[in-house]
């Protein structure tokens, strides 16, 4: 963005957002809206406790095992999907309809089928991420050069060596750009199970804090949350960019 | 060439059906051991079907392919391809891209690539070892290509049009390679083209195929100018009787 000749770094536009807040907050509009500066005052002061650091704690471990699963299923699904016509066609329209299901609503059933705990919390977070990850792995595979597949089979490559060798290879971009996806629409699942399925972790923060209209600290905990999906999608994207110098020259 | 043993590869009568297509119908055709032997034809005659039967990558309907006396059912190691549009992995570096058959084969990692530096200098790309295919020009690129098919020492190579996707000059200059290929490497070659001047300039062999049904019309042996230095070929008299013939004879057969 460049303003009256002065190049300025990117995301200043945050600054001005941030500084309207500020304003906001300190002519005392709406209880719902503080100051951002108490808000980070409130971080720093709730950063340490126990609590907050047990709910981190909590919410990364299901979110890391949910979204690992989603990559660890999904990944070679979906390549199997755009190899095979007929693993495709029995899979494809479920993938479609789960990945535009209002998956909220299938989380009760979650909780009668895994019960109330931390199981549930992952098999929703893996739900909400998977669906993206296998239909762009399987169109990262479709669109690959069939001579790369020729070439492969030609100099004698097992199956195995073809999937894991040219296949996966190919489908990287795709398969990235999915999984940074996935990771953002896992950020949701997991919040909504803790909310929903137990009360654990930032889900226990979100309801204590809005429940007894403590502002200050509820922005600050979604604020750590944006601000962690925030960073892995930018880690993600730049993982990505890691591979753009072949994506357009397949 | 009628004894069968002086034949690398041996096509019998093959036929190849797509549906109610009929790609190819009773084709039978010798590849003589050592020697370069073009597939030339008009689009639509075949001639890539029939490579790709030989190597292995589709089956025939019916008929059989030999090589060095073994029927043809999959790829093998004694047949290696070089592709039309080179069939580079773009997110592997040259040298693993040349070692990428040996590497197939669980050759050693040192021992792979130090087959593909040699064939690497061969065909001219010293220097470009660590290079990715995105950074190299399409001539370039077909010389990896071309290096990777070697680096596996097939005795069978089969060049699908491997130099349509390179610009005119880099053309002649493969050409020439080419021709130095043959004489050192002592390997059966197998080359599709739809150049006629392409054909009779490095060919022991001209194999022309015409379309529905594709069949063989005719096999041509130049005799006079093989062994003449290359700058002279095109100048050569038969050379040129051979284009004419070629030409006079596909004419009819292009719309």
């Amino acid at each position: 963005m460049t303003v009256f000749g002065i190049k300025l770094p990117n995301m200043s536009s945050l600054l001005l957002w941030g500084l309207l807040w500020e304003f906001i907050g300190q002519i005392e509009l709406t209880f719902f809206l503080p100051p951002l500066s108490a808000i980070f005052a409130t971080l720093l002061e709730i950063g340490g406790t126990k609590a907050f650091i047990t709910a981190l704690k909590e919410t990364a471990h299901a979110f890391s095992i949910g979204t690992l699963s989603a990559i660890v299923i999904g990944v070679p699904v979906g390549i199997l999907m755009g190899k095979s016509r007929l693993i495709d066609q029995l899979l494809l329209p479920w993938v479609n309809l789960f990945l535009s299901a209002p998956l909220t609503a299938l989380v009760p059933v979650l909780m009668v089928l895994f019960g109330f705990g931390i199981k549930a919390i992952i098999i929703t977070t893996a739900l909400f991420a998977i669906w993206i990850i296998v239909l762009n792995s399987r169109a990262g595979v479709m669109q690959i050069n069939r001579s790369l597949v020729e070439m492969a089979h030609s100099f004698g490559a097992s199956p195995f060596d073809a999937f894991t060798k040219i296949y996966f290879w190919a489908a990287l971009p795709e398969i990235l750009g999915g999984v940074r996806i996935g990771f953002i629409r896992a950020v949701k699942g997991v919040i909504i199970g803790q909310l929903l399925i137990s009360i654990v972790g930032f889900g226990s923060l979100f309801e204590l804090y809005a429940s007894n209209f403590l502002m200050k600290h509820f922005w600050a905990v979604l604020i750590v949350l944006f601000a962690l999906a925030f960073v892995i999608a930018e880690f993600l994207a730049y993982l990505e960019r890691r591979v753009d110098y072949y994506a357009s020259r397949r | 060439m009628t004894n069968p043993s002086e034949n690398a590869v041996t096509v019998r009568n093959v036929y190849k059906n797509y549906g109610e297509v009929e790609a190819l119908r009773d084709l039978s055709l010798d590849f003589p051991r050592g020697q370069l032997t073009s597939l030339l034809g008009p689009s639509g005659c075949g001639k890539t079907t029939l490579l790709k039967i030989i190597a292995g990558l589709i089956p025939a309907t019916s008929g059989e392919v030999l090589v060095n006396g073994e029927v043809v059912k999959a790829p093998g190691p004694d047949r290696a391809f070089v592709f039309q549009d080179f069939a580079l992995m773009p997110w592997a570096s040259v040298i693993r891209n040349v070692a990428f058959g040996l590497e197939l084969r669980g050759v050693p990692k040192s021992e792979r690539e130090a087959i593909a530096e040699k064939y690497i200098a061969e065909v001219g790309l010293t220097g470009f070892e660590h290079s990715f295919p995105h950074e190299l020009s399409g001539g370039m690129r077909q010389r990896v290509g071309l290096a990777r098919a070697l680096s596996v020492d097939a005795q069978v190579l089969l060049m699908d049009e491997p130099f349509s996707a390179v610009d005119e000059q880099t053309r002649r200059k493969f050409q020439e390679d080419l021709l130095g290929l043959v004489q050192n490497e002592n390997k059966t070659f197998i080359f599709v083209t739809h150049s006629i001047e392409e054909a009779v300039y490095v060919s022991d062999q001209i194999a022309i195929l015409l379309p529905r049904p594709s069949r063989v019309m005719e096999i041509i042996r130049p005799q006079g100018f093989r062994d003449k230095d290359v700058d002279h070929i095109r100048r050569d008299p038969e050379y040129l009787d051979i284009v004419d013939r070629i030409w006079a004879s596909l004419r009819s057969y292009v719309e």
